[in-house]
Order: C-alpha cells, then structure tokens, then sequence
C-alpha cells in the first residue's frame, strides 16, 4: 500500500514529461495565436460604394491600389471578404448592381465580373474587347432596362457595351473608332433612356456621341472645335454640361449638350479670381452644379447658374477634398466636404443647389500622423425621427480608412500597412528598476487553476469551455505585449515603412502599433515634388557604451522616380517614433552601404553611393572620418546595371575633386566588370548573403569522420541570368529557346568562382543565400514543372588539414592569412529537385549564434508560407546512402521535395499578396522570429530543430510544483517505513 | 464578336472542351475546379463553399476566380504550353500543364505534373486534404509508457517488484557476501542518509 503511494509522485511525474516531450513538429489548432499574429489589410481605397440595402448588415464595397475588392462591415469596419486580383488585372471600377451583385470592371475595363454581394462568389465574368485602348467607364444606371434586363454599360477599349447584369451576357455594342478619340465622359442622364459619350479628338474637338440606351445605335454624332485646344479632365456639372480647361490652364469652357447641341462658353479664371496666376487643374468631382479648380494651393469652388454663367462659391486655402454626390429624396443630391484646419477637420454636408446652407457640420479631431485627407465617400441613413443622418469615410494620406458618424471616428483601419516597402527590428527597452510591470500573478489559488486547467487540457479531459477559457487565458497574458526587453529576445519592435511614407513600430508580440509617424521629410513639399522611401537602415543599435542613448534607424528616401533625384535622409528614435534630424541630400542615392564600423555612440558607418560614382560618407563627423580613413583600403562593393548586363566592382580612390571641397566626398574607381553578352544572357536575380548573418562553424564533419570547410565569404554574389527569349511568361518559349545561368562571383576581384547552366529553362528566379551555400527556385520548360537547386562550397585549400599529425607539428594553413586576391581553390557540389509550387519570396531562418540548423521558408502562390529543411536541399543526397550517411541524417534522394501541410509555419492562414519574408534572430540560440508581409501581415516564432534550449509555452508549472511537494511527502514516508524496518531488523 | 465568343463559351461549358478562340491574338482556356463532396467534412473549405477559389496561370500572370459551379476561364492567352495552379485552403492540387496552340483547337491536352497524369478535360480535382495542424492524439496508456518517464517508471516498477524475487531466489551464502561487502563501503541506508536531527 504505501509502495503504491510511492509511485503516485512518479505518476504525476510521467504524465507531465509526456505532456512536456511529445514532440513538437508543428502547431496544434489550440496553439493558434500563442505565438503568432495575422493582420488583414485592403490597402488604400480608391473606390467606395456603399451597399444601401435596407435589411441586412451594412457594408461598404472597397477597390483599393493593392488590388483588393472587398466588403467591409460599415459598424466596425471588418472584412467579410476580400478578393486579391492579378497584379495586370487592375481594377477601374466598381458598382452594385441590383442592389446583390457587386460588380467589376478591371483589366483596362476588359474584363467585367460579378460578385454575390453577401459572401464574395463569383457569380459571372465576361471578356470585353474593344478596337483600342481608352479609358474605361462603368455605369451601372438603375433605371436602364433591356426586355426586363438590367444593364451595366460599360465603355472601355474604345467600344461601349451594354452588359446584362443578371448573366454578363453583351446586349449590345458600338464602336468608336475613330482614331485620334479620346472619351472623356459617359453620362447617363437619369429620366432617359439616352447615353452621351463626350471626348475630344485631335486635341482641339469636342465630340458628342448620343446613344440609344435600348439598342446601341447611334442617334447624334456632334462635334465642334475650339481652337486653343484642351487640359487635362472634364468636370460633370450636369447631366448635359461639362466644364473643361483650355490647354493653357487659365481658361474655362463650359460645354453644354443639351438636345444634342454643343455651345461653349469661356470664362478666364481671372474674372473669377484677380490674383490668378499660371495654371490651374480641375478637381474630378460629380456634384451637380459644382465643380473645384486648384491653383498654387488654393481650391476655389465654382457654381455653375444657369446657362453656363460661372460664380464663386468658396475660395479656401485649406486643403480641402469633396466627395462625389449622393442623391438624397426629392431629387436632391447632397455631398460632403471636407477642410483641415490645424489639428482638426471640418466636415460640410451640403445640399448641391445650395453651398450656404449645411445640412451637417462637424468638427474631428485627427491624429496628425494621418496627414491629409485624401478621399472622401458619403452615404446617408433614415434616423428614427425620418430625418438624414450622414456618415463618411475617409482616406487619409497614410492610406488609412476612418468611418466618420455625428463627429466621432467610428472605426479606422491601418491600410497603410498594406504596403509596405522594408522592415528592421529595433530591440525594446531594457527593464529597469521603478519601471512598473504588470501585476505579478494574480494570486496562487488563480495561478494554480490556470495551470490545472491546463493540465487538463493537455490530457484530453477539458470540455469545450475548458478548452475556451485556456484558450483565452494563454492569449491575455500580459507578458507577450510588454514594452520592455526579455530574456529570451522574443520581444521587438518591428519598424516598417510603408508606401504611404509612413513608419510603424509593430510590436512583436501580438503585433500592436507601438507609434506610427508620418515622415515628414517624405511629406510633399516645394523643393521634393513627389518623395518615394526607399530602405531603412538600423542606424544607432546602442549595447555595449551608450546604453542611454535610444536607438534609432534611418530612412533613405529619393525625391522623384528617376535614380538621380536628389535623396533624403531623416533620423527616428525607435522608442518614441521622433524624427531626430532629417537631411536634403544635395546628392542622389543610387546605393546604400551599411559599412560594419560604429563611431563611439554606435552609430553606423554608411557609405552612400551617388549616380555620378561618388562615395559619401555618413555620419558627417570627424570621428567617423577617422574610423572611415583607417578601413580606406577595405572597402569594396559591386553595382549592378541590370539593363546593359552589367557587373562592376569599386573602391575609393580619394577625397572629391569638384568644385566644393567635401572631405566626406569620395572619387571612387572601377576595379573590374563581369560583361554579359547580351544577345544571349540577361541579368534577372542578384543575392547576397545577409550582412549580419552568423555562422557558427566553419568545419564540417560528414559521415565517415571526415571534415569539409565551407567557403564562407561575405563577399559573394549570385547571379542568374536567363536567355533574353525567357524573360517573358511561361508559355512564351520553348525548351529550346531558353537557357539560364547561374553564377558566384566574387565581388572583390571580379572572379567567376562557379558557374552553371540550366538548359530549358527560365524565371523567374527566386534566390537565398546563406552561409556557402545558394538555393535558388526557377521553372524548367522541359518537365514543365518547377525546380529548387542547391550549390553548396567548399574551400579546397584547407581539405589537407583534417590530418592531426599535420595539426600537431605546426604544418597546417589555418593561420595563414586569407585574401581573397589568392586564388580560392572551390569546389561545389550542387543538386536539383522539383518543387510543385510557384514561389513568391524565399528566405531562411537565422538565429543568434548560427547553431541550429536552417530552414527555408518559401512564400508559395498560395500566399502560404512552408518551412523546409536545408536538410532536403543538401546535394550530398543520394538515393541509397550508406548506414553512415543515414546517421548522420541524410535522406534519400528523391526527385521531389515534400510538401509537409503541418509545416506551413502560416497554417491555415494566408499571408493574401505575399510578398517578403523577413526573419529576425532571437536571443535564444533555437529560435527565429519570422515575419511575412504583404496585403496582409503574419508573425510567428519558429524553432526550426525545436526549442531544445527551453520549455515550451505550455510548459506545466503547477504540475512540476505538485510533483515535487509529492516526491518530498513521499520521501517522509519511505524514510519513515525505512526506519522501522531497520528497527525490526535490529530487534531480529 | 463578343457576344459570340459568350455564345461560344456557353456552348464550351457542357461539352468542356479545354479553349476555344478569342481573339486576334489570344485564345480562352476554360476548365471548372471540382470539390469531391466526400472531401472537406472537416476541411477549411465548406463543401459549396468555392467563394475562396483561386485559380493562376504561369505563376501569376492572370489570377482569376470560379464560379459557384467551379468554371473558370482565362481570356486572352497566347498559344503555348502554360501552367494553371489552383489555390484552395485545405487541399493540395497539382500544377497542370495545358497546350494551347491553334492547330487543335477544342481538343484538351492538359496534364498533371505532379504526377504526369493526362487530362481529358480539365477537370481539376485535388490530390488530398492538407490538415495544417498536428492533431492531438487522445490520452492512452500506451503512449504514457512509451515516453521517457514512462520507461522510467517501468523501470521503477522492475525493481520494486521484480528486484526483490530475484533476490529471494538468490543463494543465501551468496547474498550475506553481498551484505557484506555493501556494509563494507558504508552502503547508506534511506534513514542513515537523512538528517539525523529529523529522528528526535
């Protein structure tokens, strides 16, 4: 009896090793959100309509510039769907069609389709096709009706369509084909059957099309020229008058077509407003009797009375933005303005006939990292007491969406995140005393509930509330999102820029905006017309001396497209997300070096390369000057000129010869250049290993005691190049055609270490370099199917030193010195497999010390993401190996790799419009933070050979405690038994 | 012309042929995704459900959804051998492989590469269910036994219970020798071991 009670602590003992050990190759459906979050964005809207259904949820269908046609829930502003197009598919319009199908125009208005409005299924899709390319527009007009049809007309393609809206079927269509017209507007006046398409032909005609909304045929064709020609986009004031601008942007025109007679009436700007100087453009809009020009920052509203007589209605140098109208009941049609001032916004809501009165004025306050309003949408409701109530939503500048209702931001969506252009990491406060942290535990009884609840849960005992309540409890806990560091390095600030010109600091754990900041060096302004970001840098990473001091990243942006637009440079603090200093570069930025030297606040070196070869240097200080003169003669790097298939590498030479003496001005020479002939190759995919990548060792050992060592430098390339035939899409060249090339060149001397060809093959190419070895994914033509290859290098010229007598008597190399001006004595070993899936990104994971073996991570079509063994990709595979390559963990050769669903680190998610991976080393030695993006954000923690340096998350803490306080009252008592028969044995 | 090739398509649909001729210069592929009722019991996609179903052509040049029935088409696709891949959360599909050139018009030549399976109309079911999550095996005595511990405490059990027999069995010459020899090197016992002062 007591022997049994013995064992009981043995027991417990058991069953929490089991719960503890059982292995962990992936996720458990319980486990979802533990460690990772997923975040869904739409992107910046482009387009509004709101489904104005009187029963069911309220919805708004969006089209964004990410591509996304979605529906979301006007109360809370959730998605209920979402559909990505193809990236040629762009979408030019949107509409509700009967009130059940949303409907869509997109391809350059060559491809219409309809979407059940409630769930997102495709209900038809139909291929419009046309003479030559126009703008397009979509109309769905709600009175328009073939034989009880409804109809859609769509002009796009230089052709106008009537579509029917139940079953995409075309009605009918006419086409435009004269050669030199350009539509402008397609009307459908409300109360007719009528069509008119207006647009100018030979720069100076204003053509009139009017058509019969029933048939297609053409009723009136009129045209009439006016001789100094036209500017930019017509404005619709009614549904028979246009106003338009003369080419030289100083002149109105208000073109009337009623009855099919065109009459123009010019009206200089001047006569509106006497301070008018130089241009001004048309600001689309289609309110009825209003239209707004903008000139030199000052939007001037004009009415239009009566027979195209022009009046001023507001001048405002406010930035303004105005919705399109909204018909209201009675035939009245309403709209919403918009007007920042300081920190607030007012938001108007007129009636179109009547610009003084307001049916609505609000004042909200927003946060002034939005910036600028940007769009406007507006959609009314029947309040209890029959009057109209008015809700607008708006896009921000940042690409946010915020649904404004009796003066309040409902709800906001970060859609900025959407697209994002570079992320880093930058670590999060230390701990320090005072700093108060969350409650402890709450208290034991509580503590030891949470954890027999889970003991429970991992025996199989929890009923489904059970199961609810741990799940809930596990994702509350308040140590996943604390602001400050952790032991483990789990813990960081994920800075992202987006295409906004917006950073965010994303906190790793469950993915919150720690700060945001609209940048305002990437804000529009005088000397920089149209500022793109274009990398982040960590720039100040304090650990060792400078403790105090805040680290900070630095964002290089470019003032135009061109890559010789003058750069700009502005300076956060990643605690705070406070621009510390920003600078107008009177240079461009054609390259970025992060050189691996600090100054004594560890702030980074970096070498900025212009687009005349000039080096810069910063930061401009003297220290850094003098860190800078001592590694002179090391610094190499390598430019890529895609377009001529080119390679080249550089150095410096010495300080500027220009007109200006700058001693942080560098002349830079040409060291060598690898030349691709390029009426057979074409450069398609450059990598590098990453700049802070660890390798732990740099031996090898294999299967029969023997050591190999891996080439390891930092300054190798590898380049893919495919025959120019095979840059197109699958199915444009035949195996024959098409070749590819893959290169390892080193960047110091211009030397081909490696090279291969892939006869039958073509991109695109999708590369990852690591350690010494290259894996790279391309599409072979002759299989048709997708292939990952692998190379992999050793370093020959150490192969001798595995011999110990050689060690011992002092005959080895490993000291010699390595220059890479010797000749590197390389071999490769390289092998193929296929890969069923097309690929988006690849990447592998990296952690602390480069210890733990490597996974790849592939970004799939699927917008998945699946990790995979380096141990798939190792060319030392063979199809029998022997019992010793077996131990050492080689698999068998098999043509394909698999595809494991339990190792998608995504799971069931979809990362929609994947598009990088980024992955980040913990501090612990086993695992890796992984952080996906696209149209939509994933994070997750990964321990590619598990967390064999830690307890897992649901490590059972009450279980251990229960067992020992067991194992101790069981000591008491065997000792106890012990001793008495001990005793007895003495008494024998 | 593009009501036709709408008539032509509907009239494609129930023979299912593979791609007809749009165009000038492209042809329209068409083909429908099919969802074994028998799958997707505990998939992620509810059977009827294929709101959710992509279809993409070489890699992302057209992206294009089915229809509540499966059909897709793709417009405008020059002749060539391309490559459709079918995207559906729960189930692993194979990339096809499907000739279009104007030499056989209406005549399917598509196949499976995963497995080099030819098609005779594209008709594009899945290979299998993907689970993405580890399923927790239910509680079992076995498996307790099996894990370290497990083999611990049998181990344990041995002793206690087996240990003593075989000692019994033992030759009892041998055994005071044994005793001995234990005594010899101080062998503690439990009680000796502990603190004294935990006696009085």
């Amino acid at each position: 009896m007591a022997i049994r009670s013995f064992f009981v602590p043995f027991l417990l003992f058991g069953l929490y090793f089991y719960s503890s050990l059982s292995p962990v190759l992936s996720l458990y459906e319980d486990q979802v959100g533990l460690m990772d979050w997923h975040q869904q964005y739409i992107g910046k809207v482009k387009q509004a309509v709101f489904s104005t259904q009187k029963t069911g949820r309220r919805r708004v269908i969006v089209s964004t510039e990410e591509n996304v046609i979605a529906s979301l829930d006007l109360r809370h502003g959730e998605i209920f769907w979402r559909h990505l197009l193809g990236s040629d598919d762009v979408i030019d319009g949107i509409d509700i069609g009967l009130g059940k199908y949303v409907i869509t125009l997109s391809s350059g208005g060559s491809i219409l389709r309809s979407w059940n409005l409630p769930d997102g299924q495709m209900v038809w899709e139909s291929y419009l096709q046309g003479p030559k390319h126009s703008k397009s527009f979509l109309l769905v007009p709600t009175n328009l009706k073939i034989e009880k049809d409804s109809v859609i007309v769509v002009f796009s393609n230089g052709r106008l369509h009537a579509v029917s809206c139940i079953d995409g079927e075309v009605l009918w269509k006419k086409d435009f084909e004269a050669e030199s017209f350009e539509v402008q507007q397609v009307i459908k006046p409300p109360g007719s059957d009528l069509i008119y398409v207006v647009g100018f032909a030979a720069s100076s005609q204003f053509e009139m099309y009017q058509i019969n909304g029933r048939n297609g045929e053409l009723l009136k064709h009129e045209s009439t020229t006016f001789s100094s020609g036209f500017l930019g986009e017509v404005s619709l004031v009614s549904s028979e008058t246009v106003v338009a601008l003369d080419s030289t942007g100083s002149i109105l025109l208000t073109i009337s077509f009623q009855n099919g007679e065109i009459s123009f009436q010019q009206t200089p700007i001047s006569n509106l407003y006497e301070h008018f100087s130089g241009p001004a453009i048309i600001i689309p809009s289609s309110v009825p009797g209003i239209f707004a020009i903008k000139t030199n920052a000052i939007t001037i509203f004009i009415r239009v009375i009566g027979e195209g007589m022009l009046e001023v209605a507001e001048k405002t140098n406010h930035e303004t933005a105005i919705s399109d109208s909204l018909p209201l009941s009675e035939g009245q049609q309403a709209f919403a303005l918009i007007q920042h001032a300081g920190s607030e916004i007012h938001l108007a809501v007129k009636l179109a006939h009547d610009w003084d009165g307001n049916l609505l004025k609000e004042s909200i306050k927003m946060n002034q990292q939005r910036g600028l309003v940007h769009k406007v949408f507006i959609n009314n409701y029947i309040r209890t007491d029959k009057s109209h109530g008015f809700r607008v939503l708006i896009v921000m500048e940042d690409h946010s969406l915020l649904l404004l209702q009796q003066g309040t931001i409902v709800w906001s969506r970060e859609d900025g995140l959407a697209s994002i252009i570079d992320v880093t990491t930058s670590e999060l406060p230390v701990e320090r005393d005072g700093v108060s942290v969350a409650k402890v535990e709450h208290n034991l009884f509580e503590w030891l509930k949470g954890h027999m609840l889970k003991l429970k849960g991992t025996l199989m005992l929890a009923s489904p509330e059970d199961v609810a309540l741990i799940q809930s409890m596990r994702l509350k806990s308040s140590e996943k999102s604390k602001m400050t560091r952790d032991h483990n390095g789990f813990r960081k600030l994920l800075i992202v820029l987006t295409r906004a010109g917006k950073l965010f600091a994303l906190h790793t754990g469950d993915g919150h905006i720690v700060w945001s900041h609209l940048l305002r060096s990437l804000h529009k302004s005088e000397p920089c017309q149209s500022p793109i970001g274009l990398n982040l840098y960590q720039w100040q990473v304090p650990h060792h001396h400078a403790m105090d001091e805040n680290p900070s990243v630095l964002v290089v942006s470019r003032c135009g497209p061109s890559s010789d637009a003058p750069g700009v440079l502005s300076f956060i603090d990643t605690y705070t997300g406070n621009e510390l200093s920003s600078l107008s570069l009177a240079h461009a930025v054609a390259q970025v070096i992060p050189l691996p030297y600090t100054d004594s606040t560890e702030q980074r070196l970096h070498l900025l390369i212009d687009s005349d070869k000039h080096a810069h240097l910063y930061p401009k200080t003297s220290e850094a000057l003098s860190i800078f003169k001592r590694e002179f003669s090391n610094i190499y790097w390598y430019s890529v000129e895609g377009h001529n298939g080119i390679i080249k590498g550089h150095a410096l030479k010495y300080e500027c010869t220009g007109k200006v003496a700058d001693e942080f001005c560098f002349d830079t020479r040409e060291l060598w250049s690898v030349v691709f002939p390029s009426e057979s190759e074409k450069i398609i995919a450059t990598v590098t290993r990453k700049l802070n990548e660890v390798v732990h060792t740099q031996a090898k050992v294999i299967a029969d005691q023997d050591v190999m060592y891996k080439y390891i430098s930092k300054n190798l390339l590898f380049v893919v190049t495919v025959a120019p035939k095979g840059c197109g899409e699958i199915g444009s060249v035949t195996p024959e055609e098409s070749w590819l090339v893959a290169y390892l060149i080193d960047t110091v001397t211009g030397r081909i270490l490696h090279r291969v060809t892939h006869h039958g093959a073509q991109g695109p190419v999708h590369a990852v370099f690591s350690e010494n070895w290259v894996v790279y994914h391309y599409f072979n033509l002759r299989a048709h199917r997708y292939e990952l290859s692998v190379i992999e290098l050793y370093d020959q010229s150490r192969a001798d030193n595995k011999d110990v007598w050689k060690l011992v008597l002092g005959k080895h190399n490993l000291t010699s010195p390595i220059s890479l001006f010797s000749r590197p004595e390389v071999i490769t070993k390289s092998q193929s497999y296929f890969f069923t899936h097309s690929v988006k990104a690849i990447a592998v994971t990296s952690t602390a010390k480069g210890i733990t073996s490597k996974q790849l991570l592939i970004g799939t079509i699927g917008d998945q993401v699946l990790a995979l063994d380096k141990r798939f990709l190792d060319p030392r595979r063979s199809v029998n190996p022997t019992q010793a390559e077996k131990e050492e963990g080689i698999i068998p050769l098999t043509d394909s790799l698999p595809i494991i669903p339990q190792s998608y680190v995504t799971h069931a998610l979809r990362v929609e419009g994947l598009r990088g991976i980024i992955t980040v080393p913990a501090k612990l030695e086993s695992t890796t933070l992984v952080f996906a993006h696209g149209v939509d954000l994933f994070f997750t923690q990964l321990a590619p050979s598990r967390t064999y340096d830690s307890l897992t998350e649901d490590f059972n803490y009450a279980l251990l405690l229960i067992t020992i306080v067991a194992l101790v009252a069981a000591i008491f008592v065997t000792w106890r038994l012990s001793e008495r028969k001990e005793l007895q044995e003495k008494w024998r | 012309m593009a009501a036709i090739v709408r008539l032509l398509l509907f009239a494609f649909l129930f023979t299912a042929p593979l791609f007809s001729l749009g165009s000038r210069n492209g042809f329209t592929i068409n083909g429908r995704v099919k969802i074994p009722q028998g799958f997707a019991t505990k998939g992620f996609a509810l059977p009827g459900r294929m709101s959710n179903v992509k279809v993409i052509l070489n890699g992302g040049q057209n992206v294009t959804y089915v229809r509540h029935d499966g059909y897709f088409s793709f417009y405008n696709v020059p002749s060539g051998t391309h490559l459709i891949e079918v995207v559906v959360m729960g189930y692993f599909f194979s990339p096809v492989r499907v000739d279009v050139s104007a030499r056989n018009p209406g005549k399917v030549h598509a196949a499976l590469t995963e497995n080099r399976r030819g098609l005779n109309e594209l008709v594009l079911e899945p290979l299998r269910e993907e689970q993405y999550y580890e399923v927790r095996e239910p509680f079992s005595v076995m498996s307790l036994l099996k894990s370290p511990m497990g083999l611990m405490l049998g181990f344990m059990l041995v002793v206690a219970f087996l240990m003593p027999k075989f000692v019994e069995n033992m030759d009892p010459e041998e055994m005071r020798g044994a005793h001995e020899e234990m005594r010899g090197q101080g062998a503690p016992s439990l009680s000796t071991s502990l603190p004294r002062g935990a006696r009085n």
